[in-house]
């Protein structure tokens, strides 16, 4: 896999053919400061048109700044707070600054998809070490001017200063001269100390702001091109179906619409490229229109027959005995439960989602001379490029990407069938075309987040003392063998590792919906079954939940011995404590009104939220106030941090309270808003984000702070009413907001 | 033929259109003003919120060929002839309310509507005047914000 890359092969790639990690070059007066060509050596002449997509960063003579953002940007804040660490180490006036997406070419620029929250870990060293080899070379181009000794030089707000004579150059001024500065070893430059950092850690706004309140053409689905035609897709609404025929001739008689047919490609991966008819036609709504009046007979005989509510009947009969695979065993669970002072039983389950971004899926592709250009909303770019190429027969560089700004992601982009469905559809329609998704495509033919069933058990102590933790996790499975990827309990996860009798199974339901990566995988639907039920012992063991909590992490070490990273008991307890203090924690509520507390540790953050709310006679609830303390490790941008804190709570408000996907017979029954709801600003909470100090590494906010509000909201729905919910969404038990 | 005012400018639409064809479409595929978004179809997010005689609506469920004659307001036509942006549009900016900024168009042109009619808004207006615009990233906060900042900065009295 060559989605992610390590720092190593980063600076590997950089490094390969000239010594340094930037090169300089001259452009039309602008100086080019760029990785080192194939060739290696920095002149002028190659610094032509063409080598524009090698640059990083460019300074034009005016003073005018300009970083290119290698990531792509899906509302995350990467193209803002990567810029921000590049204008760190050089020193840059960021008033001056101006960020663009580059190029996709990860021949340059290195790992360019989004996932995981790991564009800042998997970024920082070389966007810093990017910005520190421009500063240098800014610097020799002003001492070699001054004939001074470089150490005597400083740099602040895109100036030089030569200290000793009070001498100033700019970096506009310096830029030509920069630009026959040979390229320093980058991996040789010093980097800044954290407690020197200038913009690092401040409140930066979205280098994009402008643009989005002004309407500006920017997004995949804004793409026009000259000529370009419009297509819609009518794909099986049950999977496994496929087209046995349509009313072809008579949809093609439609206005606008020029080309209907049914889509096959023998190459394309049949997960990817569903069984549909396609609309060409000139303009969406005709494409839309003329793809609502097909009628097609689907073949259903091998049609899937993936049903909710059985899945639901066969998880309760399931939940009666373990599960058949043995996942972990510790200690002596029959042991502990039969010598236990208490033990207890909860049946959890949490139902399968959809990531609905605002911005439908689509792609505008344009096959000509034997190239194929695409503009997409992809998250998982590395590798969807490489597989277009495959699949057309073409060479990588024959398929020329762009990445456009992306409304949302959540995961659903890290899948790429809708380019695959564009793809395919400019080779037959030989001119660009631009494939949109209705909402209710987007929301019927998800990747979808699996539900997930937990019957755990856990016994205490005389002393209130969690002593044994067994959970039957019934899970889904697409080969009857293993869980489906998302679909998996993990045995480092808090409390497991901390416990000496841990039993867990599992059961494996047979599924044929797609599934794939939501925010915050796996551990969007763990958090909820694993912190409800530490809440549902603390409160049997008339413990408080924090004193609980903590007591559970004992002392500051990784929980799992030997894996720096696992679960932090120390960051763990920090964040806890952080959220308890401002929270208010412990102090006497009105009747009605509750404080839940949850932890989850995913994708390298430490996070506890406190969720405060009030639940009236009817079960309306109301949000008063959320607490999230984090520990992501260093802060690029407090305004992003913001952000994904607000962002990440009021995404779990939607999952807790109403959304739900299920299907029968093999097709999901939601398919808009309407019925697939999101949160309303009128149910937005207060939100304070609020973050442990740190020098570690920076770490992404983007998933982390999504997993405990589910089950901080039903902990405190509990403290409100006494009401243990374990059914997701909330909506199912009368709850509304 | 249609026309069509738009932003205070008369477009004419050449292209044979169906009767059908909701205004948002006509909007970004034969106007080229794609700032007004796709973002449901239905009526149900308020991304492709436009202004009719200054009035919100959502431009996927009205037909264009019923609009011949009135006002359309899109979020390309709310700053000021020559490029001032609307307090809104600043406030915005100044509170950092984009996150991935789809649906940001149709929150503007709801809010515009709203302080329009109140100068001072409570958050139950805003709650109640936005409550047709979605967001997926989760702005609210900050929209609650920048909308109270706008109305202050326009010197708006409650009303």
């Amino acid at each position: 896999m060559s989605g992610i890359h390590t720092r190593r092969d980063f600076l590997r790639t950089s490094t390969a053919a000239g010594g340094g990690l930037l090169l300089a070059g001259t452009l039309g007066g602008q100086v080019l400061l760029a990785q080192t060509t194939p060739a290696g050596a920095p002149t002028a002449g190659a610094a032509t048109e063409s080598l524009s997509p090698l640059v990083f960063v460019k300074i034009e003579p005016n003073g005018a700044i300009r970083i290119y953002s290698a990531r792509a940007e899906i509302g995350q804040g990467i193209k803002t707070s990567s810029a921000m660490t590049v204008a760190e180490e050089m020193d840059a006036d960021w008033s001056r600054v101006t960020v663009e997406q580059s190029p996709v070419d990860n021949t340059i620029y290195g790992a360019q998809t989004v996932g995981g929250s790991r564009s800042t870990p998997a970024s920082w060293d070389a966007l810093r070490r990017c910005g520190a080899a421009a500063r240098a070379m800014l610097i020799t181009a002003a001492a070699r001017v001054w004939q001074v000794n470089e150490n005597e030089c400083t740099t602040e707000r895109s100036v030089v200063t030569h200290w000793p004579s009070r001498r100033t150059l700019s970096y506009g001024e310096l830029a030509v001269r920069a630009a026959a500065v040979p390229v320093p070893d980058a991996t040789r430059l010093p980097l800044k100390n954290s407690r020197d950092y200038k913009l690092i850690g401040t409140r930066v706004a979205n280098v994009d702001n402008r643009k989005i309140v002004t309407g500006e053409p920017q997004y995949g689905m804004d793409v026009q091109l000259p000529g370009m035609r419009y297509a819609a897709l009518a794909r099986a609404p049950r999977r496994g179906a496929t087209v046995q025929s349509a009313n072809i001739d008579t949809v093609k008689r439609m206005p606008g619409v020029s080309d209907v047919f049914i889509v096959t490609d023998a190459a394309a991966d049949a997960n990817e490229l569903l069984p549909s008819v396609a609309v060409i036609a000139n303009s969406t709504w005709n494409a839309f229109r003329a793809r609502d009046a097909l009628q097609i007979q689907w073949d259903e005989t091998r049609a899937a027959g993936d049903s909710w509510s059985s899945y639901e009947k066969q998880a309760r009969e399931l939940s009666q005995r373990e599960g058949a695979q043995v996942v972990r065993q510790s200690g002596d669970v029959a042991g502990a439960f039969s010598s236990a002072a208490r033990t207890l039983e909860g049946f959890y389950s949490y139902p399968f989602l959809s990531h609905a971004p605002l911005e439908p899926q689509n792609t505008t592709a344009w096959f000509r001379d034997g190239m194929l250009e695409m503009w997409c909303p992809v998250q998982m770019v590395d590798r969807a490029r490489p597989a277009i190429a495959k699949l057309m027969g073409l060479s990588l560089e024959k398929v020329v990407v762009h990445l456009p700004r992306i409304g949302g992601g959540f995961g659903r982009r890290l899948s790429w069938d809708y380019m695959v469905e564009a793809a395919v559809l400019s080779k037959r329609v030989q001119g660009p075309v631009k494939l949109v998704w209705s909402r209710e495509d987007d929301i019927r033919f998800d990747y979808y987040r699996p539900g997930g069933f937990h019957a755990l058990k856990g016994a205490l102590d005389a002393k209130g003392r969690l002593t044994a933790w067994q959970d039957h996790f019934i899970t889904f499975s697409a080969d009857g063998k293993t869980p489906v990827g998302v679909g998996v309990i993990d045995t480092a996860d808090f409390p497991i590792p901390v416990l000496e009798n841990t039993r867990l199974t599992q059961s494996l339901l047979p599924l044929a919906t797609r599934t794939g990566a939501f925010r915050a995988p796996r551990s969007n639907g763990l958090a909820f079954p694993i912190q409800c039920f530490l809440h549902e012992m603390s409160a049997a063991a008339g413990r408080d939940h924090v004193e609980f909590l903590l007591d559970l992490f004992g002392a500051p070490r990784p929980i799992v011995a030997g894996n720096a990273n696992s679960t932090h008991a120390g960051r763990a307890a920090a964040v806890i404590r952080l959220a308890a203090q401002k929270a208010g924690w412990g102090r006497k509520l009105a009747p009605g009104r509750g404080m839940g507390m949850a932890f989850y540790y995913s994708h390298s953050g430490h996070v506890a939220e406190v969720v405060d709310v009030s639940v009236s006679k009817d079960k309306k609830l109301t949000v008063h106030r959320v607490v999230v303390a984090a520990d992501i490790g260093l802060i690029v941008n407090r305004l992003g941090f913001e952000q994904q804190a607000q962002g990440a709570v009021m995404d779990g408000l939607s999952i807790a309270l109403g959304q739900r996907i299920t299907m029968e017979r093999g097709a999901v029954e939601q398919s808009n808003f309407g019925d697939y709801p999101l949160m309303r600003i009128s149910a937005a909470p207060k939100v304070e984000a609020y973050s442990v100090d740190s020098d570690s590494p920076p770490t992404g906010f983007g998933e982390p702070a999504l997993p405990p509000l589910a089950p901080a909201l039903c902990n405190a729905i509990f403290a409100a009413t006494g009401e243990r919910v374990r059914t997701l969404p909330l909506s199912l038990s009368g709850y509304h907001a | 033929m249609l026309r069509l005012k738009v932003n205070g400018t008369e477009r004419v639409i050449d292209t044979e259109l169906d009767a059908s064809t909701p205004l948002l479409w006509v909007l970004r595929d034969e106007l080229g003003l794609r700032g007004t978004k796709f973002g449901c179809g239905g009526g149900f997010c308020g991304a492709c919120t436009v202004h009719i005689n200054g009035e919100p609506a959502r431009a996927c469920q009205l037909r264009a060929v019923d609009l011949a004659g009135v006002d359309i307001t899109t979020i390309e036509g709310l700053a000021a002839q020559g490029g001032t942006l609307h307090p809104l549009q600043q406030a915005w900016i100044d509170h950092d309310v984009p996150q991935c900024g789809y649906c940001q168009a149709g929150q503007l042109m709801s809010a515009a509507a709203l302080l329009k009619k109140k100068t001072k808004p409570s958050d139950a207006d805003i709650d109640s005047a936005m409550a047709g615009n979605l967001c997926r990233c989760g702005t609210y906060q900050r929209i609650r914000a920048a909308i109270h900042a706008a109305a202050s900065k326009m010197g708006g009295k409650r009303s």
